[in-house]
């Protein structure tokens, strides 16, 4: 932290005692993402401002959705504010289990927040949580390797490009991989990518009587064009690799193009952490030329279980966090590359931001998905690397197991994908959809 | 023997435990029970209604159930042999006389203390990472391509993990029971001049079968159960679905609480097949 | 066993002894070497061993992060707490089943055992919905109940197994010369038994200490013990080999050292009655 920070902290500090000594402690349920563990570096300052002490639990991705789901599936109240994503909001809050958020205060702004987080993070028009951070996904790739392939990649790819770029870019003996992508089993992980891949190949999960659509055409297509190009120019191993691992391997300059999300942008261009920071490009996510991109969209919220106690408090935290005010704060310790991405429309305006090498492809990529209309036929649910409804994390996870599988060559495509219509129209059978 | 008096001590003596253990298993199967009966879907409202028999043909309907069976079978047999022939192997050695007994046994025991998340992670990501873990570096010392254990090895990376853990504990006991083996009986047919195989097979092993059935029935207890091994490494992928992990799929991530109550009541019913089985055979021993 | 061995023979076993106990600790050395390098050297290729630039910059990086010793202190008072609790509930229940067994002290046991069996998910909701009624959620005194009830049948059988081990004449004796109940306990019990209850407690410490699902969905920040530390680690973003090390390091290191200093009572009474 530095001087000046530190002595506003103080001046803050001194103008809150009296606030303080009524204290309130909020407990805090998160995700040991880099942007969060930021913040809890910095949560003196709410501290400073208001008096409220902060409790954080901090758990993995995984861990977070099962202790989060059974305390506000059993109104447990352990947690004053969560941390979820943009499938669990809408549920959560269609079931009355969240706080409605339409009364944040004049400063806040909400407003501002983008238009396709807020709607993704909104049941019935009414805000449910507050965009942390927001992402999409787009194509990261190394300037050097694809110069010395002699390519050069457009803004907007498709995925026969980045097929051929990757097979160019391979080279086993140097350890080079064309392209890692994730392959990894989960709803949240290979489910996530492979579903936003299959938007852009034309295929969808359900049909309008939501009969499973594993037996089409279209996700033939997808599940082969990704296991050949995969098994052409992928990493060793890679139906076992998601977001971290893939991390590790473009930082190490093993891959040649990683297809994920964009707040990974500022880790792989962080010289601290990366040995290419300095030759990393950006593109779109590929398509296919049938009117979809393969981009997702997440973001990370903090909402308010409906059982809390200390809404007026949760809610100021709220305020505190995802607001410009913080961004400015993570702006002055470390910089703008390093603040949360992807909530604010403004943060796109800030002339400051949009010098970092990838705000603009960041703000392109979220404005091209669209969440209410993903797929190239016409779908019955809400989500573009996920289906809406709650029923989905269970039955994709299954189905995700299968793909890789097959990605493992533990089976064929046409066996995972057999498999994973049976899996989901008996699911969705017992959830009485069909 | 024992008096009108001692006995009704003894009843009393026995009562908390009792009590205590009939209310913690009480409690929980019968809402085990209750909710395998009930529709009960946390994320469409609770309690939507009786079910009747529909979630037990609905659990054994899904083809991952099969699969779990065998893949649960599979790893605790595969972690049993391991555990007691290594076991047995180690506690022959350890009882052999040698320098430095005393450090070589703490090495031998300290993966026993080592949490079952943790011992997953170290070994997931630092020995068996295709990339970068220590054993691909290993295989490509030797020119070797290194395996993708997660994928390939599924089975065999869990059940290497696994018998890591419980190997210190097999060892320790099967040792107790060498070490109270009558040494004037092995020295006697020493001197006859039986063949080390021999010695082994007609008067080692015999006198270990009590400590082996032991080893069998306090890790089948276990290994029944475990959890955390599969959930860091392949989160169930890659055919490493056990039935524990079956259920933890269906009561949090497909939030089916009723469905998985009903995978509960089979996995009731495997554990105490299995607990007969074993005290079948291995019964006669524990007298 | 006395038994005479040449030099040669001695040397022999210790070297292949040495050699099988090394690999067996090796993950564990390996991760405490891992856990004093920095990020990149973690990953190097070829491995470093033990000549890298020895930091302490992971454990200054996990301590600032989360507050380790509010964990630790939670793993010491949940783990004691669960076996001191589960040793007073389970020694009169052993002792009379060893002393004065009825037909149907065997099923008993048996019993007992299989309530282990219960796969814990499945009562997840029931037992989060009960613990949050009685305002016990986040509470020690839950944790060291759940904890003492999952390894109370391995207590009661641990302890069973060694007061079978002790001569009924002795207790035959000390009757037939007046002795109480209370008599009986203070001379006679406490001495014979106190190497299986040490041992008998050191085990259920550890599996105490090692449980990681009732003490994950059961606590939140006052009562979260190490197994939560743990799963804040469990996948960062990037590079955390290094970080990864120094958390389980930390997770680990209390309950190993206590392995080591007590060793040796761990392994004299470590039998479930396998010695005859």
């Amino acid at each position: 932290m530095n001087k000046s920070v530190r002595a506003l902290l103080g001046a803050t500090a001194l103008c809150s005692v009296a606030v303080a000594a009524n204290a309130e402690t909020l407990t805090i349920a998160t995700v040991n993402n880099g942007d969060m563990i930021r913040m809890q570096g910095l949560d003196d300052d709410f501290t400073a401002k208001t008096g409220i002490e902060l409790e954080w639990v901090t758990l993995e991705e995984n861990v977070l959705r099962q202790r989060v789901t059974t305390d506000i599936s059993t109104n447990g109240g352990a947690f004053d504010i969560m941390t979820i994503g943009m499938y669990e909001t809408p549920i959560w809050g269609a079931n009355g289990w969240l706080v409605p958020l339409d009364d944040l205060s004049e400063e806040y702004n909400a407003a501002d927040i983008l238009p396709a987080m807020a709607g993704g993070l909104s049941y019935d028009g009414t805000l449910y949580a507050a965009p942390f951070y927001g992402e999409s996904s787009m194509v990261m790739y190394r300037t050097d390797l694809m110069e010395a392939a002699g390519l050069e990649m457009p803004d907007a790819p498709t995925w026969e490009f980045i097929r051929e770029a990757a097979a160019a870019m391979t080279d086993r003996d140097a350890d080079i991989n064309g392209i890692c992508l994730r392959g990894k089993a989960g709803w949240g992980e290979g489910g996530a990518f492979i579903t936003a891949m299959s938007n852009s190949f034309g295929a969808r999960w359900f049909d309008m009587d939501w009969n499973a659509q594993f037996d089409t055409e279209a996700w033939a297509n997808t599940l082969n064009f990704y296991k050949g190009m995969m098994d052409e120019s992928g990493p060793a191993g890679y139906a076992t690799n998601g977001f971290n691992e893939n991390l590790s391997l473009f930082q190490q300059g093993k891959c040649g193009m990683w297809i994920d999300a964009t707040v990974a942008a500022s880790f792989v261009t962080n010289p601290n952490d990366s040995e290419v920071a300095d030759s990393v490009g950006f593109a779109l996510a590929p398509d296919n030329g049938l009117g979809k991109r393969s981009n997702w969209l997440w973001a990370w919220a903090l909402a308010i279980p409906a059982g809390s106690q200390k809404t007026d408090a949760a809610k100021q935290f709220i305020e505190w966090a995802t607001s410009t005010d913080y961004i400015e704060l993570v702006a002055a310790n470390e910089g703008w590359a390093n603040v949360p991405p992807g909530a604010r429309t403004s943060l796109y305006e800030n002339p400051n931001y949009m010098d970092v090498p990838f705000a603009q492809m960041t703000l392109d990529s979220i404005l091209s998905a669209d969440p209410l209309n993903s797929t190239v036929e016409e779908s019955p649910y809400v989500g573009v690397q996920f289906a809406a409804i709650p029923e989905f994390a269970g039955i994709a996870t299954e189905v995700s197991q299968e793909f890789s599988a097959a990605y493992a060559g533990q089976q064929t495509v046409e066996e995972a994908l057999a498999k994973a219509q049976a899996i989901t129209n008996d699911a969705m059978e017992a959830a009485g959809y069909r | 023997m024992a008096t009108q008096h001692s006995r009704s001590a003894a009843r009393i003596m026995m009562a908390p435990a009792v009590t205590l253990l009939l209310g913690w298993m009480l409690v929980p199967l019968t809402a085990t029970l209750y909710l395998s009966f009930r529709d009960y879907r946390p994320m469409r409202g609770g309690d939507l209604g009786f079910a009747g028999f529909e979630n037990y043909t609905r659990f054994i309907g899904s083809s991952s159930f099969w699969p779990s069976i065998v893949t649960t079978l599979i790893i605790v047999g595969g972690v049993l042999a391991i555990t007691i022939v290594f076991g047995v192997l180690l506690a022959l050695l350890l009882d052999r006389p040698m320098w430095g007994q005393g450090v070589v046994r703490i090495m031998v025991i300290a993966p026993f203390f080592v949490m079952p998340t943790v011992s997953a992670l170290v070994w997931k990501n630092m020995f068996m990472d295709p990339t970068n873990g220590l054993l691909s570096h290993l295989w490509r010392f030797f020119g070797a391509e290194p395996v993708v254990w997660m994928s390939e090895q599924s089975l065999l990376s869990i059940i290497i993990i696994v018998s890591w853990q419980w190997l210190p504990f097999a060892t320790l006991i099967l040792l107790t029971a060498i070490q109270s083996l009558d040494g004037e009986q092995l020295e006697a047919s020493e001197m006859d001049g039986a063949p080390v195989l021999a010695r082994f097979w007609y008067i080692i092993l015999p006198h270990l079968s009590r400590a082996i059935t032991i080893v069998l029935l306090i890790q089948t207890i276990f290994l029944l159960s475990i959890f955390a091994e599969i959930f860091v490494t392949t989160g169930g992928a890659f055919g490493t679905k056990t039935l524990t992990y079956l259920i933890f799929q269906r009561i949090i991530e497909s939030q089916a609480v009723g469905l998985g109550s009903a995978g509960g009541v089979y996995a009731i019913i495997l554990a105490n097949i299995v607990a007969i089985f074993l005290m079948r055979i291995v019964g006669k021993n524990l007298d | 066993m006395a038994r005479s061995v040449t030099k040669q023979q001695k040397a022999l076993n210790t070297a292949i002894a040495w050699t099988i106990g090394l690999l067996i600790f090796f993950p564990i050395l390996w991760t405490i070497l891992t856990s004093f390098k920095s990020e990149g050297q973690a990953i190097a290729d070829p491995p470093i061993f033990l000549f890298f630039d020895w930091t302490l910059e992971n454990y200054a990086v996990v301590q600032e992060r989360s507050n380790y010793t509010n964990f630790l202190w939670n793993s010491i008072i949940i783990s004691v707490g669960s076996t001191v609790l589960g040793l007073i509930v389970a020694i009169p229940a052993a002792w009379s089943m060893a002393f004065t067994p009825s037909k149907r002290t065997k099923d008993i046991l048996m019993w007992m055992l299989s309530t282990k069996m219960l796969p814990a998910v499945g009562v997840l909701y029931p037992i989060y919905i009960g613990a949050t009624k009685m305002g016990l959620m986040d509470s020690h005194i839950a944790l060291v109940l759940v904890i003492m009830l999952i390894n109370l049948p391995i207590i009661i059988w641990m302890l069973y197994t060694y007061f079978r081990e002790i001569p009924g004449e002795i207790l035959e004796a000390a009757r037939m010369d007046g002795a109480s109940l209370k008599e009986e306990i203070i001379y006679i019990l406490t001495p014979m038994a106190i190497p299986g209850i040490a041992s008998t407690m050191l085990l259920n410490i550890i599996l105490a200490w090692n449980e990681a699902f009732w003490t994950i969905n059961l606590t939140v920040t006052k009562a979260a013990p190490l197994t939560a530390f743990i799963a804040s680690y469990s996948s960062p973003e990037g590079l955390f080999y290094a970080k990864l090390s120094a958390a389980s390091t930390m997770a680990i290191a209390p309950i190993l050292i206590m392995g080591w200093f007590s060793q040796k009572q761990l392994v004299r009474g470590l039998t479930f009655g396998a010695v005859k």
